[in-house]
């Protein structure tokens, strides 16, 4: 058995301060990603820095510069977010997507930041016996000529085709949400967009944070326009599978024009993919099929596919205008 | 041990749903499984035992350097080829683990690493290195490659057949379906893992190994193992009092209980453990093999067949064959002049194929009754009546009367009870919201099987009681239930009067549970037991008088062939955007004898039904041939149906007793409801869509189109 040191700092800094201290430590949330990682070999940290008693579990109205935000802690749980209020009645795709993922159980223990930063769950990524340059850098990707069936069509590189796992993200990713950090030079706040990143020659990074940065909290704006929003997800079985794809989205509409309309697809890149040539090619327009397919077309032209992969156009076309139509209809009523 | 002719028993516990004996040690969890029987020969407690696997498919080991492993805490000793026991025979090169330096696939056994605690043998086991010579491997199936004849198929039946003129007869057909069809691999997982804890001690100057292995026979794994260790079979003790599952990956011993046995012989004593993870159950307990079956029909216009032809293309390991039977349901489920079955295989540097439920019949029925249902739809016939007219008088495989077919009429109660005469003939014609709706049906058979070589003991006990023992095992069917429901009618006394042993090699011996053949088989040695028992003894025996018996085979059982029947109907839910399948019905019925207790038969037949379902949707293992393992090695990966998928699911049976195959009437239950299902779900989401997929899983890209 490995010697691990399990360690619960009092305080957010502290945390940060400890893992930015030991080069093999790691933060520890819910661990339902983590857990089976070090079962694995997948992760093989000396110091686990045990965030889950920090008091990071609200979810309250904060008045910030630009207008009210809902402030997600860091530690809420995906259950309980998933249950809020609020987060139901004014962000139905949150609450749609956690519901999408995992199981009962896991929602129990997994957490907020703990959704956002999982990891992969790419076959060759889990498999320590397999080369992945995710997991060992310059080994080589073997997902790019393997199993295929969960591989991105949208910004992969030649050294990772992975997607990222997380429905929550994508639904997050519609909402223009902003992503709470601590680290070594205090707190800042991220853009939800530039959370994650593309893989390029770099795919070790999931995301852009520094290996100390903690999340503590996720904001939503509290737009007191009512914004329509939804997630779908489509899956080889009905519950407990990751998204084949997966789209989220928001829309305004007056007098049967969209005033607002935004997009974001799961399980097709290496990080939540905001649709925004689409978006831009349904602003101001009515939303019918014709228009959703001309829109979804036209982000898909730089789509990268393989015999595995081809079906995620069509999938994801038809997912999106399914949901938009769906959404359009519920937004005029 | 007298072989004794039965008489059919009168039922009075039998057809009731006595309670499962072991229901309340199960789910207060004090049912002990393999390995948490800790407390075992007085020593210490058990050593862990972990499994290095290669990370090559073909191949030399070079080198195994242990010294980071056995310096890491807790690791008392590492065995790879050069310092594992000797065994005495090597002929099962699956079990002959740890003799040589050959590699025979990727994730084959290639050391182990024993340790006080399962995380430090895990680490050590990581850190064990082991270098290869590797080889050029071959893991992939394909049809150019999948020529290999062999001699016999699973379980030892002809590998081709070939009667009257099959080519003559499709060049003269007025209407020829020709297509291929193409089933995953799928592997078994069961929820408790393989697991084994063993320990060797010496009694009377001799060596004895006793083992608790979760197992679906104790026998047959002593008769591995005991010649290949150089030991007589009463020299190994094999129990499993409670097992977690099966579904035919624990039919037979796999390296991991040859790995359990080796380790513990250098132990001094000391008990080893071991319980195999999920993900090297992808490689090391067994899985079904993808089949390709080439399928032709013949018929005249009004759909009855002149030519059958079934060509099967699939694959086996090089380590040790296994030849699946696929095409052998095809052998006798319709009437036609003019059949042709074959199977040829690929001799593949992969892990060792095994039994998985339903062996042949599973993927076979499917590729069989999804080609039934093109020829209907190609007829411009009802399925339901393209069967009816296809209806051999005799078995058209043995040409002798079946005992009792009754496949029409499963047929026709199932049409009632679904609602099939509301179907709409043609395809792609109910869209309700945003999903197409349509209905299928499948036919069901499966071979009743009686084992030779089962004995049972009565003996009678104080105050009215029995001891009936035989060495059959429980794997969560209910069997001890049953088995207790049926000593209680042969001995005409309460269930609560009789203590049922089982699952111990030291007693009567019994065959597997499998083939769906337990309950027949032991249950006829049990009423042999008992009514020679009574011969004996009479109804107010002495304590301790005692009888054992085998059941002889009915005379007349000769003249027939015995088969269950079944009928499966599905309704099947396509998404026209999405492509996702949903299936909010399931119904099967089934002609399978005599039912012993409502109850353990239900979850038999709903269990097969709902693993026919998740092998029509979801199952499917997906092997990388560049390395040559399965990818998707673990239950997030390998998709089987969960909740949410199963709703309404039912299966109901015919009134009926088979007198002729066993003295209780029955015929076995368990592999005929995964039989045919994933062709009914199949068949459903063709009528739904008008789309038909000639490969499972039915995932939501086929249907994109639609």
């Amino acid at each position: 058995m490995r010697a691990l040191d399990h360690r619960r700092p009092a305080t957010a800094q502290e945390a940060v301060d400890l893992v930015a201290r030991h080069p093999g430590a790691t933060f520890l949330a819910g661990g339902s990603n983590l857990v089976d990682h070090l079962k694995l070999g997948v992760a093989s940290p000396d110091v686990l820095v045990d965030v889950r008693r920090l008091p990071l579990d609200g979810i309250e109205r904060v008045e910030g510069e630009d207008g009210a935000v809902l402030r997600i802690g860091a530690n809420v749980r995906n259950s309980d977010l998933a249950a809020h209020p609020v987060v139901r009645s004014r962000f139905p795709v949150v609450a749609r997507a956690l519901l999408a993922g995992a199981s009962g159980q896991i929602r129990n223990q997994a957490t907020t930041a703990g959704n956002l930063l999982q990891r992969t769950r790419c076959v060759y990524f889990q498999d320590v016996t397999t080369p992945c340059n995710k997991r060992e850098p310059g080994t080589g990707c073997s997902a790019l000529e393997g199993y295929g069936r969960y591989n991105a069509i949208l910004g992969a590189s030649p050294d990772c085709v992975a997607t990222h796992p997380s429905d929550l993200a994508v639904g997050l990713a519609v909402l223009d949400a902003t992503v709470v950090v601590l680290g070594l030079e205090g707190e800042r706040r991220i853009p939800f967009d530039e959370l994650h990143r593309l893989p390029g020659d770099r795919p070790g990074a999931d995301t852009t944070l520094a290996r100390s940065d903690l999340v503590t909290a996720v904001e939503l704006p509290l737009d007191p326009d009512v914004h329509r929003s939804t997630y779908t997800k489509v899956r080889d079985r009905a519950s407990y599978a990751f998204a084949l794809v997966s789209v989220a989205a928001s829309v305004r509409m007056e007098e049967g024009r969209t005033t607002d309309v935004r997009l974001a697809w799961g399980g097709v890149a290496h990080k939540p993919w905001r649709a925004r040539r689409a978006e831009a090619a349904l602003a101001g327009q009515q939303i019918t099929e014709d228009a959703v397919r001309a829109a979804v077309d036209l982000e898909l032209e730089t789509t990268t596919t393989n015999r595995d992969t081809a079906y995620k156009v069509a999938m994801l076309r038809n997912t999106t205008v399914m949901t938009l139509l769906d959404l359009a209809e519920e937004a005029s009523r | 041990m007298t072989e004794q002719q039965t008489r059919t028993i009168s039922p009075r516990s039998i057809g009731t749903s006595l309670d499962r004996v072991d229901g309340r040690e199960k789910v207060t969890g004090t049912a002990s499984y393999a390995v948490e029987h800790a407390d075992v020969n007085g020593t210490a407690a058990p050593l862990s035992l972990w499994l290095v696997t290669s990370t090559v498919a073909k191949g030399r080991i070079t080198g195994v350097d242990a010294s980071k492993a056995l310096a890491h805490h807790g690791v008392s000793a590492m065995l790879d080829h050069t310092s594992a026991p000797r065994l005495a025979q090597t002929d099962n090169a699956e079990l002959a683990i740890l003799q040589d330096d050959r590699v025979g696939f990727r994730g084959q056994v290639v050391a182990l690493v024993l340790a006080e605690t399962s995380e430090a043998a895990r680490e050590g086991a990581a850190l064990v290195e082991v270098t290869y010579e590797q080889e050029p491997h071959e893991a992939e199936l394909r049809e150019d490659n999948a020529t290999y004849r062999p001699d016999k198929v699973n379980p030892d039946v002809e590998t081709d057949t070939d009667e009257g003129d099959v080519d003559a007869a499709l060049a003269a057909a007025d209407v020829v379906v020709d297509q291929t069809y193409r089933t995953p691999y799928e592997h078994n997982n069961p929820l408790e893992p393989h697991a084994t804890l063993a320990w060797w001690e010496e009694r009377e100057g001799r060596e004895v190994l006793s083992m608790f292995d979760s197992t679906q026979g104790v026998h047959g794994v002593v008769q591995a193992l005991a010649p290949m260790l150089g030991l007589e079979n009463d020299q190994v003790r094999v129990r499993a009092p409670y097992v977690g599952g099966g579904f035919g990956s624990k039919g037979e011993a796999h390296a991991h209980v040859m790995a359990v046995a080796l380790a513990a012989r250098t132990t001094a004593g000391r008990p080893v453990r071991l319980a195999v993870t999920r993900q090297q159950m992808f490689s090391l307990t067994g899985y079904r093999t993808a089949t390709i079956s080439h399928v032709r029909l013949g018929a005249g216009r009004d759909g009855r067949l002149t030519a059958i032809e079934h060509a099967v293309q699939e694959q086996t390991s090089v380590v040790r064959e296994f030849a699946e039977q696929t095409a052998s349901p095809t052998r006798m489920l319709y009437a036609a002049p003019n059949r042709r079955t074959s199977h040829r295989l690929a001799q593949l540097d992969v892990a060792v194929p095994s039994w998985m439920r339903a062996p042949g019949e599973m993927p076979g029925m499917y590729a069989h009754e999804v080609a039934m249902d093109e020829l209907a739809v190609a007829c411009g016939l009802d399925p339901i009546v393209l069967r009816e007219r296809n209806e051999p008088d005799l078995d058209p495989e043995t040409g002798k009367p079946f005992n009792d077919r009754r496949l029409l009429d499963c047929l026709h109660r199932g049409a009632d009870r679904f609602g099939w005469s509301t179907r709409p003939a043609g395809p792609r014609a109910r869209l309700e919201g945003d999903w197409w709706v349509g209905t299928g049906v499948a036919s069901a058979t499966y071979p009743a099987m009686r084992q030779p070589g089962n004995q049972a003991r009565v003996t009678a006990l104080d105050g009215g009681r029995y001891e009936v023992a035989i060495g059959s095992v429980d794997i969560g069917t209910g069997a001890r239930t049953v088995l207790t429901q049926i000593a209680a009618d042969a001995l005409e006394v309460e269930p609560s009067d009789i203590d049922l042993a089982i699952a111990d090699s030291l007693l009567p011996s019994a065959t597997v549970a499998g083939g769906s053949s337990g309950t027949s088989s032991w249950g006829s040695a049990i009423v042999a037991a008992a009514q020679l028992f009574r011969e004996d003894h009479g109804a107010h025996p002495d304590p301790g008088v005692h009888t054992t018996a085998s059941a002889a085979d009915d005379p007349a059982a000769e003249d027939y062939a015995f088969h269950s029947f079944g009928a499966v109907f599905a309704e099947a839910r396509v998404n026209r955007w999405t492509g996702e399948v949903r299936v909010p019905r399931l119904h099967g019925v089934y002609s399978v004898g005599r039912v012993i207790n409502p109850r353990t038969a239900r979850s038999q037949l709903v269990g097969g039904l709902v693993m026919g379902l998740s092998a029509g949707l979801f199952e499917e293992s997906h092997r990388d041939p560049r390395f040559g393992h399965v990818v998707t090695q673990d239950l997030a990966t390998y998709h089987v149906a969960s909740h949410a998928d199963v709703l309404d699911v039912d299966a109901e049976w015919l009134e009926e007793s088979d007198e002729v195959f066993t003295p209780m009437g029955s015929r076995g239950i368990g592999e005929i409801g995964i039989v045919g299902t994933a062709a009914a779900v199949a068949n459903a989401t063709f009528h739904a869509t008008g789309v038909r997929v000639r490969s499972l899983p039915l995932t939501p890209d086929h249907f994109l189109d639609a």
